[in-house]
């Protein structure tokens, strides 16, 4: 996130979500949202599914999935055809505008109406309520990044924020909601096929060089392959042995039987784990690791913001901390790695990384810190840390335009497969449910799957709500419960992806977004019918 | 700016201030039942009386909603001011349950704590209480009308800072009771379970149901920590008892102010020590397909000579590692530079993507 949860929901005037369901996959932002709209924020919601808060909104736009981009580029038309842009903005802080307003000349309201299915006039209704708010922030989830396309959506969103001068303010900005509670740190500590900590690039001049000398020791100049990308080699032989530390990609991977295979086709396979996973059976070694209750450490959250994790039990057993694991294993290697406790890791990090130099575990307990943790970039150990990017400066200097132009899905409804599919969270589980499902009142509360339907939809197949259906994709079949409502449009419909026992992640497609390898699991075909 | 005294002590505040924030800044406590800050006062339960004294006349009123006027003189503990907290304390005890030995809420109750104070062990008013059921229909807390003071914290802060409006006051006088609109019941409303309802309660009439294996005092520690479930960084206090954590209760973190949802609340400690962990090293049988138990050293050494073989043999770049997002950073770094300082490749990436 550019800014922090706070600035955008307690002081916009405007709120614009798109592809974001907060109230449950990030309940206590949405409830925020909720407050900020009690206060006479204006809300526009832009998802293709009735969520919750689309009731509070002054608009819903219930685009198809997997039209951001067009959808972006639309209000990018509109903000140029009626005078919105702020020029001075553009002028001072931006470049490549021109390409850009090239790029949106053909997206009328009209014709980005038709491929959205939406209402030309309430993207207008919309695009002047976000540029006229004095202050109004983009949020934007998975609904944005999980597509082909998504990177592009992504950059699309920076523009039309730029374009009206909502960034580097309070209250503004460009704030993807990141999922798991640390997937924001994973990506800072440098756990990337192309980047070291802090997204230093291994191409980069010198920085492979830094991290030789750090650590004393030769190292790969090669980029790497992406986590997607490594099932294919792993089938084709090209990887061989691989260490997967607390994920479950059998379960949370698109298209299973694919993942299976190619975790099959392993010389060698090692999982680090608390819970015996679908993963976990088919590895060749289990090493038992620790909880976040079981260890110190620190998690960064969604708006940066580096905070603590500490001790509080130790369970019976010989489970060890993780730094210890890899530690040992280092060292068995024959790479000599001394034990270090969390905070001496954290000074190592500190010490590799510029936007972590200020950041240590002695300063997070501190008096000065008061418990509110440090937002990187954080650059020294008197430096505040940066609440809101891009003040007065992007970090590159001048904010630059992107133009991109609408691709449809990679895989759409046809005569085989006439439903679109759409995937995401629910409210009490998080994920492959790993953690969630151990507390007995939230299985009680929300213990299976289901599919949600829409009516016409599911009158036309004789399914009625409550029914068990069969849902198939080109890549396999599963049963669920059928919800049948108006929650989604006609031709679409919607799967958790938490659950064992009629897991989506059998049907969803691998195609991945062409930049950043991310799956597409907000859009595949499905057939769906009665159960037998 | 107003110019007052609390206590006999000068205080100088912005117009429109109450005398309950005055009194907050001059360091001086007003006692509160049904105040919550950052919104408008209730007013209900008369806890935070005051005696305010301007151009010789005196009046009582209550701190959170009376606003400063030049020239107050404010004594939060005069003679007529106790007698009021204690009148209000007694009508309060007249519809309350004393059951505190049995109580859930034993220890950690601001109604039990005041009347100690108050020097109150008994109500002088005789009748009949509230015989109301309990509503034990959500999944993780109970609602006990015999309990309830009527303070409204909870119906305040389920519409007003969680934004959900899922319950409210239901009928009037001797018969309120908080419930979810219109079925009384608490499940069958837009509950989400959230519980910062429960947090809010001044006493046990809301209570997790998991309150019963713990009392406040036999609590070991309270540890600060950061949620595991989504990016919002909830903080959060873990309760542990004998080495187990028995409750978690939201804390004051600049992204959650105090709130936290149905996961973090509910779902992030039963798993911890749960009977399925794992807590062995294991290796996998060829022959037989099934897992064995191991010590570390056999399961460690089998992994760096497996991994050290694929690496002469084929190269680093036949190894790859995957780090967990729901990891802490430290374990992170150490995964990544295993990867790269050990494995000798840069296959390592994270869930981001998924
Ligand atoms: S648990 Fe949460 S949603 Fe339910 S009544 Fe309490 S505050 Fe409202
Ligand atoms: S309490 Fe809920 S909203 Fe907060 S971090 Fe945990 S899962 Fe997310």
């Amino acid at each position: 996130m550019t800014n922090t949860i706070y600035d955008i929901t307690h002081e916009s005037d405007a709120i614009m979500l798109v592809g974001s369901n907060p109230e449950e996959a990030h309940p206590v932002i949405g409830m925020q949202v909720r407050q900020a709209v009690a206060r006479g924020a204006k809300l526009i919601v832009v998802d293709p599914r009735d969520i919750d808060l689309s009731k509070k909104a002054t608009i819903h736009l219930k685009l198809r999935p997997g039209t951001n981009v067009a959808f972006a580029n639309g209000l990018m038309h509109i903000f140029i055809e009626e005078g919105l842009v702020d020029q001075k903005f553009i002028e001072e802080r931006t470049e490549n505008f021109e390409a850009m307003k090239e790029m949106v000349k053909d997206y009328t309201p009209e014709k980005v109406a038709e491929i959205c299915q939406i209402d030309a006039d309430q993207l207008r209704e919309a695009a002047r309520i976000y540029a006229t708010a004095n202050r109004a922030p983009i949020m934007y989830c998975l609904g944005v990044t999980e597509h082909h396309t998504g990177t592009e959506g992504v950059m699309s969103l920076s523009n039309v924020a730029m374009m009206v001068g909502k960034i580097g303010r309070p209250g503004c900005g460009v704030n993807p909601i990141r999922g798991q509670n640390n997937v924001q740190g994973a990506c800072d500590m440098g756990a990337s096929p192309n980047q070291f900590t802090g997204y230093q690039n291994i191409a980069a001049p010198g920085i492979v060089e830094k991290f030789e000398e750090a650590w004393g020791v030769k190292l790969n100049h090669e980029i790497g392959t992406k986590a997607t990308d490594c099932f294919p080699k792993m089938i084709s032989g090209d990887i061989k042995g691989l260490l997967i530390f607390g994920e479950d990609p059998v379960r949370t991977d698109p298209n299973t039987h694919h993942v299976i295979k190619a975790l099959e086709s392993l010389d060698f396979f090692v999982v680090d784990e608390l819970f015996m996973t679908e993963t976990a059976k088919l590895a060749d070694v289990i090493l038992p690791g620790r909880s976040y209750a079981e260890k110190e450490g620190t998690f960064t959250n969604t708006e940066r913001r580096v905070q603590r994790v500490r001790k509080a039990v130790e369970i019976a057993g010989e489970t060890r901390p993780d730094t210890w694991i890899f530690t040992e294993i280092m060292n068995r290697m024959g790479y000599p790695q001394p034990h270090l406790t969390p905070a001496q890791i954290m000074d190592e990090i500190a010490s590799v990384t510029p936007s972590f130099a200020g950041i240590s575990h002695e300063r997070l307990d501190s008096e000065e810190v008061g418990g509110k943790g440090l937002q990187w970039p954080c650059i020294s150990k008197d430096h505040p840390g940066t609440p809101i990017m891009h003040v007065g400066k992007f970090a590159r200097g001048l904010g630059y335009f992107r133009p991109a132009a609408y691709k449809p899905s990679a895989e759409l409804p046809d005569e085989e497969y006439p439903l679109l599919m759409m995937t995401g969270r629910i409210l009490y589980h998080y994920n492959a449910c790993a953690m969630t499902d151990k507390t007995e009142g939230i299985n009680e509360i929300a213990g299976s799957s289901f599919i949600e339907l829409n009516t016409a939809d599911a009158n036309a197949l004789g399914i009625l709500d409550g029914e068990l259906v069969s849902v198939s994709s080109r890549r396999g079949t599963i049963q669920a419960e059928a919800r049948v409502s108006g929650k989604t449009n006609k031709g679409e419909c919607w799967m958790p992806f938490h659950y064992l026992e009629g897991s989506c992640n059998w049907l969803t497609s691998d195609a991945l977004d062409g930049i950043s390898s991310t799956p597409e699991y907000k859009v595949c075909a499905v057939k769906v019918a009665k159960a037998e | 700016m107003i110019h007052l005294t609390i206590d006999g002590i000068p205080v100088e505040v912005e117009k429109g201030t109450t005398i309950l924030q005055a009194a907050k800044q001059a360091g001086i406590t007003i006692p509160t039942l049904c105040y919550i800050e950052d919104l408008l006062p209730d007013g209900s339960c008369r806890m935070c009386v005051v005696e305010v004294t301007n151009n010789g006349r005196s009046k009582i009123d209550t701190a959170c909603t009376l606003q400063v006027s030049e020239g107050d003189e404010v004594q939060t503990m005069s003679e007529k001011v106790i007698d009021s907290r204690k009148k209000t304390l007694d009508l309060l005890l007249s519809d309350h349950n004393v059951h505190c030995f049995s109580c859930e809420a034993n220890g950690d109750c601001k109604l039990q704590d005041l009347c100690f104070e108050y020097g109150l062990e008994e109500t002088s008013y005789e009748g009949e209480m509230t015989s109301l059921p309990k509503d034990e229909s959500n999944k993780f807390f109970s609602y006990d009308p015999s309990l309830c003071i009527l303070c409204h914290r909870c119906v305040n802060t389920c519409t007003e800072i969680v934004g959900r409006a899922a319950i409210d006051t239901m009928e009037r006088g001797f018969q309120s009771v908080i419930g979810a609109a219109p079925e009384k019941v608490w499940a069958e409303g837009t509950c989400e379970s959230c519980g910062n309802c429960v947090q809010a309660c001044p006493t046990g009439a809301l209570s997790m149901k998991r309150r019963k294996k713990y009392r406040a005092y036999q609590v070991d520690k309270v540890v600060r920590t950061t949620c595991p479930h989504c990016a919002t960084g909830c903080q959060m206090d873990l309760i542990v008892k004998d080495g187990k954590i028995v409750d978690v209760k939201g804390a004051d973190g600049p992204s959650n102010r105090g709130l936290l949802c149905v996961k973090g609340r509910s779902g992030s400690f039963d798993f911890v020590d749960h009977k399925t962990r794992i807590r062995h090293p294991l290796i996998k049988n060829k022959e037989t397909g099934e897992f064995e138990q191991a010590t570390w050293d056999e399961a460690l050494d089998l992994v760096a000579s497996k991994f050290s073989e694929i690496k002469t043999n084929y190269g680093g770049d036949a190894l790859a590692g995957f780090a967990c997002s729901r990891s802490t950073n430290e374990d992170i770094y150490m995964l990544q530079k295993m990867v790269r300082a050990a494995f000798g490749s840069n296959n390592t990436d994270n869930c981001a993507r998924v």
